[in-house]
């Protein structure tokens, strides 16, 4: 009995200095953002509140709008150039986000055939699929400089055959290509493990009930499957919106996107005001629609229930 | 038809494979080229791991970035290993706030993350550099750590504790001879997970190392932006090896924990 009050007061305070740690490198450092964003430092090391930071991403230079086809359409659409950056940085990580729904849902289906019949046992196969998702982002993006650069790997290929050399890096293409095969895995992963807890007796149940195999998979598959595929559009779109790395290497420095304008905006021009407002405009954006995706689904659900 | 489906399924599988391992496979071979071009095969050397390993900005960013990571791996580790068994203690209410705000640099993209640690030393007036970066790396590693070791301490049997203390035990004795035992895979899966990830960063040591201190990804980044150099492809060949290495360790610890535990439970 008398060992009950020291066993608390042991490990009554064993979390304190974790919530200590937390308020001050968790919680303080994303409230400084919103403060940096929020005032302008004076000279003589005051800050005074102030909207410029927000002024600026308004009032930067003009610019012709470039997503879609739009340039291709003779459309000129005049916005703001941070607007311009962050609409083609959505641009890219949406195609990004898409080509990696198309590619990896096909290998998270076969995936998971394997490990219905596999019963259990660990596949090799799906071991080879997680080691390159383990491997450095950086060196990853940098391998496709190998690849794609002017005298590299397909240009000579291209040339052994008597083809034109092409340019096919500090491009878009070469942008969208390394985000699709760095976050590729991030795609098919969640999208696997719901695909494994399917019951097998459900899709027995409807091909009982007389469904052919692609009504069975419109029908109970994909439905059932749209959790992992809400988790794998998060975990794909996020890092695809605010990359710099990826930009920054293979657009060569010379195509902005809004993670390499952030890096930009602190590191070498060194305003924290604009880049705070910013970070935080970003920050809001991809917050919102994570949640706007998992809602989506989430709904979706519901309906089903219902039914 | 069936067999039509399963073969284009293969085919499928294997140009995704393809995709996966070509740049990788590139780079390593090209590690041992004995043309400086990326294009052409001049012959095997190893004479970019030699010029490797007299560069010493690379040796001195090795050693920041081994430092760093045990470093933060062992800090993260303790950290997350006193604040898991602490847990229980917490009013409800405040433990699952707590837990949920442990998320937080694992949901928040890494830019922000980073940014958000450089303005935090900017206002403390800390210097960027060595300090800084450490820091940093404990804060995105411990929720890591967290979450590798909470699912050990949920799994353990609350009464193995108070009967340890029944029989005698001071709670000092209890904490040492029964409740880490069981926790064990998990600390040492966290550790092993920290410490990888340590390494593996980028983003974040990029905005808090300053302009002093670099770790090997930074350097890196540094020489990719600048020229071609073969140097790179062997630097990544070897740590492409090295994470390799490190995650059969991890997938061999696991999948043996997954193996023992029908054992365990069927007397």
């Amino acid at each position: 009995m008398t060992a009950r009050p020291v066993r608390r007061s042991l490990s009554r305070y064993a979390t304190y200095p974790y919530i200590l740690w937390m308020a001050v490198f968790t919680i303080a450092p994303l409230l400084l953002v919103a403060f940096y964003a929020l005032t302008v430092e004076q000279p003589d090391g005051r800050f005074v509140l102030s909207l410029e930071g927000f002024r600026n991403i308004l009032q930067s230079p003009p610019k012709a709008l470039d997503v879609l086809f739009l340039k291709e359409l003779g459309l000129v659409v005049t916005v703001p150039l941070y607007i311009d950056v962050f609409a083609r940085s959505l641009e890219i990580a949406l195609a990004s986000t898409l080509f990696c729904l198309l590619l990896g849902y096909p290998v998270a289906y076969i995936l998971a055939r394997r490990a219905a019949r596999l019963r259990g046992g660990s596949d090799a196969l799906l071991m080879l699929f997680v080691i390159p998702m383990w491997m450095n982002t950086l060196l990853r993006t940098y391998a496709w400089l190998a690849i794609l650069e002017p005298k590299g790997l397909v240009n000579n290929l291209l040339e052994g055959i008597g083809l034109p050399a092409q340019r096919l890096l500090y491009n878009e293409f070469a942008i969208g290509l390394g985000m699709v095969y760095n976050y590729l895995p991030f795609m098919v992963l969640p999208i696997y493990s719901v695909l494994v807890k399917i019951s097998p007796s459900v899709v027995e149940a409807a091909e009982d009930l007389g469904a052919d195999r692609t009504r069975v998979f419109t029908k109970v598959v994909f439905p059932l499957s749209l959790p992992g595929v809400v988790s794998g559009i998060n975990m794909v779109f996020m890092p695809a919106m605010t990359t710099f790395l990826v930009p920054n290497l293979l657009g060569g420095g010379r195509y902005m996107l809004i993670g390499s304008l952030i890096e930009r905006q602190y590191l070498v021009m060194r305003d924290q005001t604009t880049a705070s407002a910013l970070s935080i405009v970003l920050l809001l954006f991809v917050l919102a629609t994570m949640r706007f995706v998992t809602r989506y689904e989430k709904e979706n659900e519901g309906g089903g229930l219902l039914l | 038809m069936r067999r039509f489906l399963k073969g284009l399924q293969g085919f499928y599988m294997v140009l995704v494979f393809l995709f996966l391992y070509a740049p990788v496979m590139v780079l390593i071979v090209l590690s041992f080229n004995k043309a400086k071009s990326r294009a052409v095969w001049g012959g095997f050397t190893l004479d970019w791991y030699r010029k490797l390993f007299e560069n010493r900005e690379i040796l001195s960013s090795l050693e920041v970035t081994l430092v760093v990571a045990l470093v933060s791996a062992l800090v993260a580790t303790a950290v997350a290993t006193v604040t898991c068994l602490g847990l229980d203690h917490l009013r409800k209410r405040i433990r699952s706030l707590l837990l949920s705000a442990t998320y937080i640099p694992i949901v928040n993209p890494d830019l922000v993350t980073g940014v958000s640690l450089m303005l935090l030393f900017f206002f403390m007036r800390l210097q960027l550099g060595f300090v800084t970066l450490l820091l940093a790396h404990i804060v995105f590693n411990i929720p890591y750590a967290i979450l590798s070791i909470l699912p050990k301490v949920r799994q353990m049997d609350r009464n193995l504790y108070e009967a340890a203390l029944d029989l005698g035990a001071t709670p000092a004795q209890a904490l040492r001879k029964v409740i880490l035992p069981e926790i064990m895979p998990g600390v040492i899966n966290a550790l092993i997970l920290t410490f990888t990830l340590s390494i593996d960063d980028f983003v974040i040591s990029y905005f808090t190392s300053g302009n002093q201190v670099s770790t090997l990804a930074i350097t890196i980044y540094s020489m990719a932006r600048k020229s071609i150099n073969p140097q790179i492809n062997a630097l990544s060949t070897l740590m492409f090896v090295s994470v390799l290495v490190l995650l059969v360790i991890v997938n061999i610890r696991t999948s043996r924990d997954v193996r023992k535990k029908p054992k365990e439970v069927s007397p």
